[in-house]
């Protein structure tokens, strides 16, 4: 690794889709506990923002982005520039995406450490209604930064192994994996991972690790795996389902915001081969905890109705609203408006600083006429000044909840609400901003901010 | 800033308008045609032929002079198109006005007219400027926009959300009041209070279907001559007081300095057209008002931007039944927009169509006792970001 780990972050949606649903409405399967499902407005691009977004303090620029996920928004368009448009990293720099399989979550992290920059893994995992990967798959993100200065980890080791065989797949298009006997990957994946893991204990000088990480899609070769090459101190895995590119990171967040100086973590991505990694934790750590450690975004979920769950992900086509849909997002006025759109960045009055949340050319306070300069606000804490519910608008999900949101320091704008029930939002109301997608019409996403409750 | 006005300098000598409501039978251009025809029609001394020039006002079922020109079978004279969203039919009115009062034509015709009913949703739809996706107005529906209004009047003036709900509920049942006496009215039916109250909440915020205007098709028009020629075609023509349009810089939804509880482009188009009347206390010298009721809490609101209420009380003076019908000041005795309807483009010269009945005495079961200047008020836009028209007409020059 040529840079080293500086600090590290995660994000999980807030909301949960109990499997004992799966079960009241397929009559069968299901199970305990709960996912982790992005909501209609999430993707894996805005999730990567807010993971990113937290593991940045503020005035970082990351020189790169490496963003891994089974599950882009785009193809054929790279992801990871609306995330480097959401950190209003300018135009300097390297976005790149991962996307297409679970072991892209290692490439980003390999990536990212040897130019330094950002990893971030982000992924939303769904299957066939009644499938496994329906009910263990969860939702979440996680980003990295690499980059000069003291290391919150070493990197004592990493080794890998490749394989070329039919464990899982998925054409083009498909919105569902399809798998081999389970037993077959299993028995294909426990030479690969012994091969890997050994080796990197060996390199590392490392008779049992402190920590250790298996993730896989693999359900049964990460219990072979984990049952192998137990760590000394028990993993709190957060308990949302296996969040593919994002599951390793997550993983490895969980155990950065409990790890002590000295301590050594094995992390195993078992995907398509297999990637062992041995890391000790260094006295920065203690400096470079998570804001929120995953144990806390995991705790506090919504619980979801299977049935919006499945028209969240376009598996049940419910009658629409009767709206008409918005237009899709322009490309040239959306280029215009970059870091306005993207970054929440608006203007502010030079002679009197009125802040204009767009950019305004004229102050709408004082008249003066192009003496702006930048107010970046997506980090701004706000509270409502009005609010209301539009049971009439246009949403995969009514009711749309709109509040008037006043900036600290200055700036007004209209947003919808996140995440909420109309229950929750009154004027007072602290709120933050949250970068997620409006709506996607004529297959553009409109991506954009939205106020969550505080 | 120099206001002059045209005070009493044109008139308006003939006016018609169709029924408002869903004409699934007609197109904007049968409506155009009726309103037109039936405005002739009550006109004879002044015949087609003798029109000089004419402005159509429409928000969105047409573009360019020829909506009109091709319809009428209009032989090669001016036709202008206006636009100034839902202020539009007064927008059309206000430049034939001044086109007479600068002396370029002698005789003018303003028609309004919207087919709203064609595109298969009930409510108002938008044709978007391409932008960046990020304008509220994307998603945030007309009715959700003003139901803003609601919450914040209350945390203002302290007042109770229930007694903010009864005068919500009494703009709608007054002006169902109002609509049900006229023929033309969309919807004319009383309703009770109970049943609007019982759909609330229902659209967005506190507003029920009972709380939005009549989504309609319809159109309305008038004939506008210099005062001196006006009795050559009319014994009772009325006369134009004051216009005037306000846009301001739309800084509403993006400046904390507003409160949700005012629209300072209307407070400022009232202290314009007054001045231009010369009107001092519009609370005891208008007769009737006319004003934009699209959601309401915007009639609550502009009750007070208008000067009819003090700040904070309107809600009081709606539930004292001051602006009913037999109130000290009669706001919407037509019905308004609640009622009436609001096919965008033909609404401002719907208002003037009353007010044109009520001074030649012809306005029936809502005819008022002598009613000497009446208001009409239009909004185009949304709180915080409208234009603002107000038109000041009276039965009497001076």
């Amino acid at each position: 690794m040529a840079h080293a780990l500086l600090s590290y972050a995660a994000y999980v949606p807030r909301h949960r889709l109990g499997r004992a649903q799966l079960a009241a409405a397929l009559g069968s399967g299901g199970g305990k506990g709960s996912r982790a499902v992005a909501s209609y407005d999430e993707d894996s691009t805005t999730m990567g923002v807010e993971a990113a977004r937290a593991a940045l303090t503020d005035g970082i620029k990351p020189p790169a982005i490496h963003f891994a996920t089974t599950a882009p928004a785009y193809f054929d368009k790279t992801n990871a520039t609306a995330i480097h448009a959401a950190l209003d990293l300018g135009h300097e720099g390297f976005a790149v995406d991962l996307a297409g399989s679970v072991r892209g979550a290692v490439g980003a992290l390999r990536g990212a450490a040897a130019s330094g920059g950002l990893a971030v893994l982000s992924d939303l995992r769904t299957g066939r209604p009644g499938s496994a990967d329906e009910r263990d798959g969860g939702d979440a993100a996680a980003a990295f930064h690499f980059g000069e200065g003291e290391p919150i980890v070493a990197v004592l080791a990493e080794t890998s192994t490749t394989a070329e065989f039919l464990d899982r797949w998925r054409t083009p298009g498909d919105f569902a994996s399809g798998q081999w006997e389970e037993r077959f990957g299993a028995e294909a994946y426990a030479p690969l991972i012994d091969d890997a893991v050994t080796r990197a204990l060996a390199a590392a000088g490392v008779e049992q690790p402190d920590h250790v990480i298996v993730s896989s899609p693999h359900a049964r070769a990460v219990a072979a795996a984990t049952k192998r090459y137990a760590g000394r101190v028990p993993e709190e895995a957060p308990a949302i389902g296996y969040a593919g590119t994002a599951d390793p990171g997550l993983r490895l967040a969980a155990v950065l915001d409990r790890v002590r100086p000295g301590e050594t973590i094995l992390l195993v991505v078992a995907a398509d081969g297999c990637d062992a990694t041995v890391l000790e934790a260094r006295p920065a750590i203690e400096r470079a905890r998570a804001p929120k450690p995953v144990s806390q975004l995991v705790a506090g979920g919504r619980d979801l109705l299977y049935a919006t769950y499945l028209t969240w992900r376009g598996l049940l086509d419910r009658e629409p609203p009767r709206r008409p849909e918005p237009g899709r997002p322009a490309g040239p006025p959306s280029l215009r408006s970059e870091s306005w759109k993207f970054a929440f960045v608006g203007s502010r009055c030079e002679a009197c600083g009125q802040v204009h949340v767009p950019p305004r050319r004229v102050c709408v306070n004082c008249r003066a006429v192009d003496r702006m300069e930048r107010a970046a606000l997506s980090r701004q804490p706000g509270t409502v000044a009005t609010f209301t519910v539009d049971r009439l608008a246009f949403s995969p999900s009514p009711p749309v909840i709109d509040a008037v949101v006043d900036f600290d320091g200055g700036g007004r704008y209209t947003l919808e609400v996140a995440d909420a029930s109309p229950d929750e939002v009154e004027i007072g109301t602290p709120v933050e901003l949250a970068f997620r997608r409006l709506y996607t019409t004529g297959g553009v996403h409109n991506y954009f901010w939205k106020a969550t409750v505080a | 800033m120099a206001s002059n006005g045209i005070k009493d300098r044109v008139a308006i000598v003939g006016m018609g308008c169709t029924t408002f409501g869903e004409h699934w039978n007609r197109g904007a251009d049968d409506l155009l045609v009726d309103a037109v025809e039936q405005c002739f029609a009550a006109t004879p001394a002044l015949p087609k032929e003798e029109v000089d020039a004419y402005w159509l006002g429409t928000m969105n079922s047409g573009q360019s002079g020829t909506v009109l020109s091709k319809p009428l079978g209009i032989d090669y004279k001016p036709v202008t198109r206006v636009e100034n969203m839902c202020a539009t039919g007064s927008e059309a009115f206000r430049n034939a006005c001044y086109a007479v009062a600068a002396g370029a034509y002698d005789r003018v015709m303003a028609v309004g007219v919207e087919k709203l009913k064609d595109t298969g949703y009930s409510g108002l739809v938008r044709s978007n400027v391409a932008g960046d996706g990020t304008a509220p107005e994307e998603t945030l529906t007309a009715p959700a926009a003003f139901s803003l209004l609601d919450p914040a009047y209350c945390r203002k003036y302290g007042v109770d959300p229930r007694a903010m709900r009864d005068a919500m509920t009494h703009v709608a049942w007054k002006n169902h009041v109002n609509g049900a006496k006229n023929e033309r009215a969309q919807f004319r039916k009383e309703v009770p209070k109970e049943k609007i109250d019982a759909g609330a909440g229902r659209v967005a915020g506190r507003l029920g279907v009972m709380d939005c205007s009549g989504v309609s098709d319809g159109a309305a028009c008038a004939l506008i001559v210099r005062a001196e020629d006006a009795y050559r075609y009319t014994d009772r023509p009325i006369f134009v007081k004051a216009l005037s349009v306000i846009a301001g810089p739309a800084s509403g939804p993006i400046d904390p300095g507003y409160d949700y509880t005012t629209f300072h482009e209307a407070v400022a188009s009232a202290k314009d057209a007054y001045a231009q009347a010369g009107i001092t206390d519009p609370r005891r010298e208008i007769s009737l008002a006319e004003v934009h009721d699209c959601f309401t809490p915007t009639e609550l609101v502009l009750m007070e931007d208008m000067g009819f209420s003090e700040r904070g009380q309107a809600w009081r003076d709606e539930l004292e039944g001051a602006f009913d019908l037999g109130g000290r000041l009669p706001v919407n005795p037509d019905g308004g927009l609640k009622s009436f309807g609001h096919p965008v483009g033909a609404s401002g010269l719907r208002m003037l169509f009353e007010c044109w009945l009520q001074f030649r005495g012809e306005a029936g079961e809502r005819q008022l006792d002598d009613p000497r200047l009446g208001l009409t008020h239009n909004l185009g836009g949304r709180p915080g970001t409208c234009v603002s028209f107000i038109s000041i007409v009276g039965a009497r020059q001076g």
